[in-house]
C-alpha cells in the first residue's frame, strides 16, 4: 500500500488543522501542541470513522488512542484488524 | 474583606480540606493558604512588587495559577489571568496596558512570554513554572524556595483596592482590561453563591481556563465556601473527564453548551458518573432546550441553572431551577441583590417583550475599563443615585410580563463563539495583514456546537494563490484558538455602503438566514 494509515492520517492534520509550520512528529502530543483543540477532536473521530471505515466508540475517544499520530495508526490498526471491513 | 483573607478563613477552619485537586496531586487549605504567603513574599522581595502593581498570570489550569492570584492579591497587588493560547503581540499589548511588573509562565508557554516581555519594558521579573532558571528567567520553585515564608511585616490594602483585571474583547479589536476591586469579586461570589446554595463540603470540577472568569470564578467561589475545586485543563476526551465525577464525588459542574453539546451526544453515557451531582450551571450562550431536557435525564439528582453575564458585572442574570420547564430559553432573573431592566436608546425602562438593552445594577457592576475612559463611558452610566454607575450591557434582551429576560443579540458587532466574545474587527486585522487579501468581513454562522461558527468571507488580490488552509493557518499564529475562523469563503467582491466601507451586518443577516437589510441600512 502506498499511502499508510500515518501518511493518510497526517495529510488530513495538516489539511484540517494547520498549524503555522513544520513537521508533524509521530509522537508530539496533538492536544498538548495546540494542534487539534477539543472541538477538533470530534472532526477527527469523524474522518477516521469515514477513511477507515471503522466504529469509534465514546470509550475509545481517550488520549491513549487518539492524542499522537502514532497512538491513531496502532488504534486504527487494531480497530481494523477486529472488524475486517473493505476499505 | 479583602478576598485572599477567605482564602485565610478557610485554612483556619479546616486546613485538611482538600482545596484544589490538580495534575501534579492534591493541595489542601492549609497548603494553598502557606503557598500564597511564601509567593506574596517572594513577589516583595524577589521582585520589589509594591502596592497596587500587576502581576499577569499567562498559566492553563495549574495549581501555581491558584497560588498566584491568592499570593499576588496577599502582596496587595493586582493580578489578570491570560489565556494560554494568546500569542506574543497580543499579550505584549496586555503587559504594556497594565503596566505589568511580573510575568508568571510555564514551560511550553516560555517562548511567547519572552516575546512578548522583550516589548514590554515594565516588566521585572519572568516566573516560569515547571521550567529551570536562567538569565532570563527564574524558574516557580527558585522563586518560592528564595523567599521567606510569608511577608515581612503587615502588607497594607483595604477592600475598595483593585484586585484583578480581566482582559475582554472589545469591538475596536483591542482588549480592554475590566478593573474589579476585592469589594466588586466578593459582592459577586457571595450572590452567586447565595443561588447555588454552595456549601462547604461541595466539590466542584471545572475544565474552563482560570483566565475566563465564568472559570475563575469557580476558584473563588470555592475558595469562599472552603469547597474543593477539581481543576482540569480540557474537556477534549469527556470519557477522561466524565468518570472524575464520580471518582472525585463531584456535586457541581459548571458547563458551557460546548460542552452540553458533546454530552449529550454520547451513547456511553454511565448513570454513577451524574448520580453526586447536585447542580450544573451554564452560562455563555443559550442551551437549545433539547440538550437541556436531556441533561435533566442524565444528571436526575442536579439542578440546572441558566445564567447569563458579561466580564463587565461577572453575572447579570440566573434563570431558578424550577424555572426551567416552564421557560427554558429564558435567561431568568437578577442575580441576589442586583436588578436588570431592559432600556431604549435614552436609557428608559420599556414595556414587557419590546427588545431593548439590558442594564445592570448592583454591587458587582465593574469601576471601569483599565486606562481606556472612552471606552469606559460608553459602557457606564450614571444611575439612580449621583454616586453610583449603571453597566449598559450593549447585548439585545427582551422581558415577559413575569420579568423574566430573554437574550435577543449583541447591539454591536461582537460575535459569541465557544462562549467567549470574538470582535469580528480583531480577526479582520489578522486577516488584512496576510498579503494577497484585499477585502475580508468576519461573520458568525449559527451552529449547534459552538453557538456562532466564525467565517471569513474573503476577496483575494489578482494572482495570489490563497487557500483556505493558508488563512486558517494564518489566523492561528496570530489569534487565540477561539478567534480562529472555521470557515473560509471566497467571494469575487463585498458588499459595501455608499461610502465604500464592507456592509458587515448585512453579510451577518445572510449568514443567520435572515434578509439583507435595505441598500438604505
Amino acid at each position: 500500500m502506498v499511502d499508510s494509515i500515518e501518511t493518510r492520517t497526517r495529510a488530513f492534520i495538516r489539511e484540517t488543522f494547520p498549524v503555522a509550520s513544520g513537521d508533524i512528529a509521530a509522537d508530539a502530543s496533538l492536544l498538548g501542541s495546540g494542534i487539534i483543540d477539543s472541538i477538533g477532536v470530534l472532526t477527527l473521530v469523524t474522518w477516521l470513522e469515514q477513511e477507515f471505515g471503522i466504529v469509534v466508540a465514546d470509550e475509545d475517544v481517550v488520549p491513549e488512542n487518539l492524542d499522537t499520530l502514532a497512538r491513531i495508526v496502532a488504534f486504527v490498526e487494531r480497530k481494523s484488524a477486529a472488524n475486517p471491513q473493505e476499505a | 474583606m479583602r478576598y485572599e483573607e477567605y482564602l485565610a478563613a478557610s485554612a483556619r477552619r479546616d486546613g485538611s480540606r482538600v482545596a484544589v485537586v490538580h495534575d501534579k496531586g492534591r493541595t489542601t487549605y492549609a497548603e494553598l493558604d502557606a503557598l500564597a504567603d511564601r509567593f506574596a513574599a517572594a513577589l516583595i522581595t524577589g521582585a520589589g512588587f509594591a502596592r497596587g502593581e500587576r502581576c499577569v498570570l499567562f498559566l492553563d489550569n495549574r495549581i501555581e495559577t491558584a497560588i498566584g492570584i491568592f499570593g499576588t492579591l496577599r502582596a496587595s497587588g493586582v493580578f489578570s489571568v491570560i489565556n494560554p493560547t494568546t500569542k506574543a503581540n497580543k499579550l505584549a499589548f496586555v503587559l504594556n496596558n497594565c503596566e505589568a511588573a511580573v510575568l508568571v509562565t510555564q514551560a511550553e508557554l516560555l517562548p511567547v512570554a519572552l516575546a512578548a516581555a522583550a516589548e514590554a519594558p515594565s516588566v521585572r521579573r519572568i516566573v516560569v513554572a515547571g521550567g529551570a532558571s536562567d538569565a532570563t528567567a527564574v524558574s516557580f520553585d527558585d522563586f518560592m524556595a528564595a523567599a521567606p515564608a510569608r511577608p515581612q511585616g503587615p502588607v497594607p490594602g483595604i477592600d475598595i483596592d483593585l484586585a484583578m483585571l480581566v482582559y475582554t474583547s472589545g469591538s475596536t479589536g483591542e482588549p480592554k482590561g475590566v478593573m474589579m476591586t476585592h469589594r466588586n469579586v466578593e459582592f459577586a461570589a457571595t450572590s452567586i453563591t447565595t443561588y447555588l446554595e454552595a456549601r462547604a463540603d461541595d466539590v466542584v470540577l471545572s475544565v474552563l481556563p482560570l483566565s475566563f472568569d465564568y472559570g475563575l470564578y469557580q476558584l473563588l467561589m470555592a475558595v469562599m465556601k472552603g469547597a474543593t475545586l477539581v481543576l482540569e485543563k480540557s474537556f477534549a476526551f469527556p470519557q477522561k473527564v466524565l468518570p472524575r465525577l464520580a471518582s472525585e464525588r463531584v456535586t457541581g459542574f459548571p458547563l458551557v453548551p460546548t460542552m452540553a453539546a458533546l454530552i449529550v451526544q454520547l451513547r456511553n453515557f454511565s448513570p454513577d458518573w451524574a448520580a453526586s451531582v447536585r447542580y450544573l450551571t451554564n452560562t455563555a450562550a443559550a442551551l437549545p432546550p433539547a440538550h437541556i431536557f436531556r441533561l435533566q435525564e442524565l444528571f436526575p439528582n442536579a439542578r440546572i441553572y441558566s445564567m447569563y453575564g458579561m466580564t463587565e458585572s461577572k453575572r447579570c442574570t440566573y434563570l431558578p431551577p424550577e424555572q426551567l420547564a416552564k421557560r427554558p430559553d429564558s435567561v431568568g432573573i437578577a442575580i441576589p441583590g442586583t436588578e436588570v431592566w431592559i432600556a431604549d436608546d435614552e436609557g428608559r425602562p420599556v414595556p414587557p417583550n419590546v427588545v431593548g438593552e439590558l442594564v445592570v445594577r448592583g454591587a458587582h457592576v465593574m469601576q471601569g475599563y483599565w486606562r481606556n475612559e472612552k471606552a469606559t463611558a460608553k459602557t457606564l452610566r450614571i444611575g439612580r443615585y449621583p454616586w453610583e454607575k449603571v453597566l449598559h450591557t450593549g447585548d439585545l434582551f427582551r422581558m415577559d410580563e413575569e420579568g423574566f429576560c430573554y437574550f435577543v443579540g449583541r447591539k454591536d458587532d461582537i460575535i459569541k463563539s465557544r462562549g467567549e466574545k470574538v470582535s469580528p474587527k480583531e480577526v479582520e486585522n489578522v486577516l488584512y495583514a496576510l498579503a494577497g487579501i484585499k477585502e475580508a468581513a468576519v461573520v458568525g454562522v449559527p451552529d449547534e456546537v459552538l453557538g456562532r461558527a466564525l467565517k471569513a468571507l474573503v476577496v483575494v488580490e489578482e494572482g495570489a494563490a490563497l487557500q483556505a488552509r493558508d488563512i486558517i493557518a494564518h489566523c492561528m499564529a496570530h489569534l487565540e484558538d477561539f478567534m480562529v475562523p472555521r470557515l473560509v469563503e471566497f467571494r469575487d467582491a463585498l458588499p459595501k455602503t455608499s461610502t465604500g466601507k464592507i456592509r458587515r451586518a448585512a453579510l451577518q443577516a445572510e449568514a443567520e438566514g435572515r434578509a439583507l437589510p435595505g441598500d438604505d441600512e
